[in-house]
C-alpha cells in the first residue's frame, strides 16, 4: 500500500481526494459522510456573511457527459456556518476547508473575519462563480486588480481576526482570458495556493417540446468529465509557471483522472460532480484505485507524482 | 447508484381528478417505472420544480396526488387536460414488503397517495393491510373509497372532528389496530408511514416499543433529487435523503438526529418542528 498522505500550505491530509465546493456541504454530518466514504478532506458550501438566497429549481441537471448547476450559492449565514463547523469538529478529524463568497468587496472582508473566528484549517476564496454573475462572477474572476486586492483584503482581515497564519486559496474560473496572470497575481497579493478550476461557461440547456430553457436561471456552470482536459491544462500551466500549491479540480472521476491531475501539478485533487456518476461512495472509490495504481506502477509516495508531467528542469 | 441523465422529459396531463377541495390527481401519459414509495421532480418552465411521490405507475401511466398549498402547487392546479409538464426520476428508494404479510399503513393527509399505491402491490403480493388514514375532516380523506375496494385492505379511518370513523388522532387508532391484530394472534408484521413528522415519529415510538419493522418516508426539501445538493441531508447520518430515502428502515430513522426535531429549509437552516 502506498503513502497516499499529503502536504498541503502545512496541513496534512490522509489522502489527496477533497469535496470540491459546493457538493454535499450544507451541513457538518454530510461533510462528515464524505470524509467516511473516503475523502482526504472536505470544502464547505460557499459561505456568506449574511444569508443569502439561491435560485429557483430546476437548479442541477445532467446528461450522460455534463451537469449544469445554477443553485445560486443558498447560505443561511455565519451563525448556521459557526454551529456546523463545531459540529464537524466534534465527528470529524479531516481538515476542513471554509470557502467564502460575497456580494461586494465589503462581504469578503466580513465573512472573512467570521470564519477566522470558526477556526477552518484552511480558507478558498470563491471569486469565480459563474451563476451569480449579476452580483460579482465575471467582474472579479476576470480582474486582475480585483481579484488580488481580494485576496490582500481577505489575509488583512484574516489577520486582524487573529488567524494571519491561516492558509488561503483563491478559487479561479476557466472563462478567463490568461488564467496564469490571475494566479500569479493573486499568489503576490498573499494567497497560499490556488484552486482550479472552477465550472466552466456558464453553458445552457433547452427543452424543445417547450422551448424553454431547462435551469430556473437559465445558464448555470458546466462540470463533469466533458471539463478535466480544461482542469489538467490550466493546472499544468499555473504549476508551470508558479509551483504553487494546487487543488485540482474540473471533471475527476476515477482514481486515474486524479492521478492525471496530480501530475499536472495538482497537490489536492477537488470532486464534486463525480457524485452524479458513481454515487456518495465515490471518494473512496477513487482514493482505492489511487492505491492500486500506485501499487501496481511501483510508487511508494503519491505525492511524488506532484508535477510529474513537467519536463524535469 | 447510476443516474446520469436527469433531463425533464415534457409531457402531456392526460387527465385531472379533483379528490378534495386541496388534492387533484394529475395523471401523466408516460410512465417511469417508478415504485410505490419513490417520487418524481416536475417541473413548470421558468417558474420551479418540486418532489412528488408517485400515487401509481402502471406501466402506462403515472398518477401524481398534488395538493394545492404555494406558488408551485396552485400553478399546477391552474393546468389543464392536455397541458403540458416537465417530469424526472424516478429517484428513491420505494417500500418493501414480503408475500403474505400482515401490514399496517399509517397515512396522513396526502401521505395517503404513495401508501395507496403501495397497498395495490402489497394487496397483490398476497398480504393483508390495515390501512389507517387520518385527516382533519371527512371530506379531506384521501384515496379511502379506492383503498377499500382492494382485496385484503381493510380501511381505518380518523378524522379530528369525528365527522368520518374514529374520532381524534389517526395515530391513537394506530394503537388500537396494532394491539387488535396482536389480540387476534396475527401481529402487524410491519408499520409503514407517510405523512406529517410527528405522525410518523408516533409510529416509529411504538414499532420500537412492540419490537416491530417500520418503513418511514422522510420528507426532507429536495433540489436536485438525486444527491448532489445535500440539501436533503439528514443529520446524524449524513446522507441525503434523496437517494438513501425517502424510505428508510427504522433502524436507520432511529440514527437521525433531526427526526421529529427539525428539517432544513431551502438555504440549509434548522427549521424545528412545533407540535
Amino acid at each position: 500500500m502506498a503513502d497516499l498522505s499529503v502536504e498541503f500550505c502545512g496541513v496534512h491530509f490522509q489522502n489527496p481526494i477533497v469535496l470540491a465546493s459546493g457538493v454535499l456541504g450544507v451541513t457538518a454530518d454530510s461533510m462528515a459522510q464524505v470524509v467516511r466514504n473516503g475523502a482526504g478532506g472536505v470544502t464547505s458550501k460557499s459561505l456568506w456573511p449574511y444569508e443569502h438566497k439561491g435560485h429557483p429549481n430546476p437548479t442541477i441537471i445532467t446528461s450522460e457527459h455534463w451537469m449544469l448547476n445554477a443553485v445560486g450559492i443558498p447560505d443561511a449565514g455565519p451563525e448556521k456556518a459557526r454551529e456546523e463547523l463545531a459540529r464537524y469538529r466534534e465527528v470529524c478529524d479531516a481538515p476542513f476547508i471554509a470557502n467564502i463568497v460575497g456580494g461586494q468587496m465589503e462581504d469578503y472582508v466580513a465573512i472573512a473575519k467570521e470564519v477566522a473566528l470558526m477556526k477552518p484549517d484552511l480558507v478558498e476564496i470563491n471569486i469565480s462563480c459563474p451563476n451569480v454573475e449579476d452580483e460579482l462572477g465575471k467582474p472579479m474572476a476576470c480582474s486582475i486588480a480585483k481579484s488580488s486586492e481580494v485576496t490582500r483584503l481577505v489575509k488583512e482581515a484574516l489577520a486582524e481576526a487573529g488567524a494571519p497564519h491561516l492558509p488561503v486559496v483563491v478559487k479561479l474560473s476557466p472563462n478567463v482570458e490568461n488564467i496564469v496572470s490571475i494566479a500569479s497575481s493573486v499568489l503576490e497579493a498573499g494567497a497560499d495556493g490556488i484552486t482550479a478550476i472552477n465550472t466552466v461557461g456558464p453553458g445552457m440547456a433547452i427543452n424543445i417540446e417547450t422551448a424553454q430553457p431547462i435551469l430556473a436561471n437559465r445558464v448555470g456552470g458546466l462540470s463533469g468529465p466533458a471539463i478535466k482536459p480544461l482542469a489538467v491544462k490550466y493546472v499544468y500551466d499555473i504549476y508551470r509557471a508558479k509551483k504553487c500549491p494546487i487543488i485540482g479540480t474540473g471533471g475527476v472521476l476515477t482514481g486515474r483522472d486524479a492521478i492525471e491531475m496530480m501530475m499536472a501539478g495538482a497537490t489536492l485533487v477537488g470532486v464534486g460532480t463525480a457524485v452524479w456518476a458513481r454515487g456518495q461512495e465515490v471518494f473512496g472509490l477513487i482514493v482505492n484505485e489511487m492505491n492500486e495504481w500506485c501499487d501496481a506502477n511501483g510508487v511508494k509516495k503519491l505525492s511524488d507524482l506532484i508535477g510529474k508531467a513537467h519536463p524535469k528542469n | 447508484m447510476l443516474i446520469l441523465n436527469t433531463l425533464p422529459q415534457v409531457v402531456k396531463i392526460k387527465k385531472i381528478v379533483q379528490e378534495n377541495e386541496q388534492v387533484k390527481t394529475f395523471v401523466l401519459d408516460l410512465s417511469l417505472g417508478a415504485k410505490p414509495g419513490q417520487f418524481v421532480m416536475v417541473w413548470l418552465p421558468r417558474l420551479d420544480e418540486k418532489p412528488f411521490s408517485v400515487a401509481m405507475d402502471n406501466g402506462v401511466e403515472l398518477h401524481l396526488a398534488i395538493a394545492a398549498v404555494g406558488p408551485f402547487s396552485n400553478a399546477l392546479h391552474a393546468l389543464k387536460e392536455g397541458d403540458q409538464v416537465g417530469v424526472r426520476g424516478p429517484f428513491g428508494t420505494e417500500f418493501a414488503c414480503e408475500k403474505g404479510q400482515r401490514l399496517l399503513f399509517l397515512a396522513g393527509g396526502y401521505g395517503a397517495a404513495p401508501l395507496y399505491y403501495f397497498a395495490h402491490k402489497a394487496s397483490a403480493m398476497g398480504c393483508q393491510v390495515e390501512f389507517v388514514v387520518g385527516a382533519r375532516r371527512k371530506d379531506l380523506l384521501l384515496y379511502t373509497e379506492r383503498a377499500e375496494q382492494l382485496k385484503n385492505v381493510h380501511v381505518h379511518v380518523a378524522t379530528n372532528d369525528g365527522s368520518a370513523g374514529f374520532e381524534g388522532f389517526n395515530t391513537v387508532l394506530m394503537e388500537k389496530v396494532v394491539e387488535d391484530a396482536e389480540a387476534e394472534g396475527k401481529p402487524v408484521d410491519c408499520i409503514y408511514t407517510c405523512g406529517p413528522e410527528i405522525m410518523m415519529l408516533k409510529a416509529a415510538q411504538l414499532a420500537e416499543r412492540k419490537n416491530i419493522a417500520a418503513q418511514i418516508s422522510v420528507e426532507r426539501y429536495m433540489k436536485c433529487g438525486f444527491g448532489v445538493c445535500g440539501n436533503c441531508c439528514v443529520d446524524g447520518l449524513g446522507v441525503p435523503s434523496c437517494v438513501s430515502g425517502p424510505v428508510m428502515p427504522l433502524e436507520k430513522v432511529l440514527q437521525l438526529k433531526d427526526f421529529g426535531k427539525y428539517h432544513r429549509d431551502h438555504l440549509g437552516k434548522k427549521q424545528y418542528f412545533n407540535f
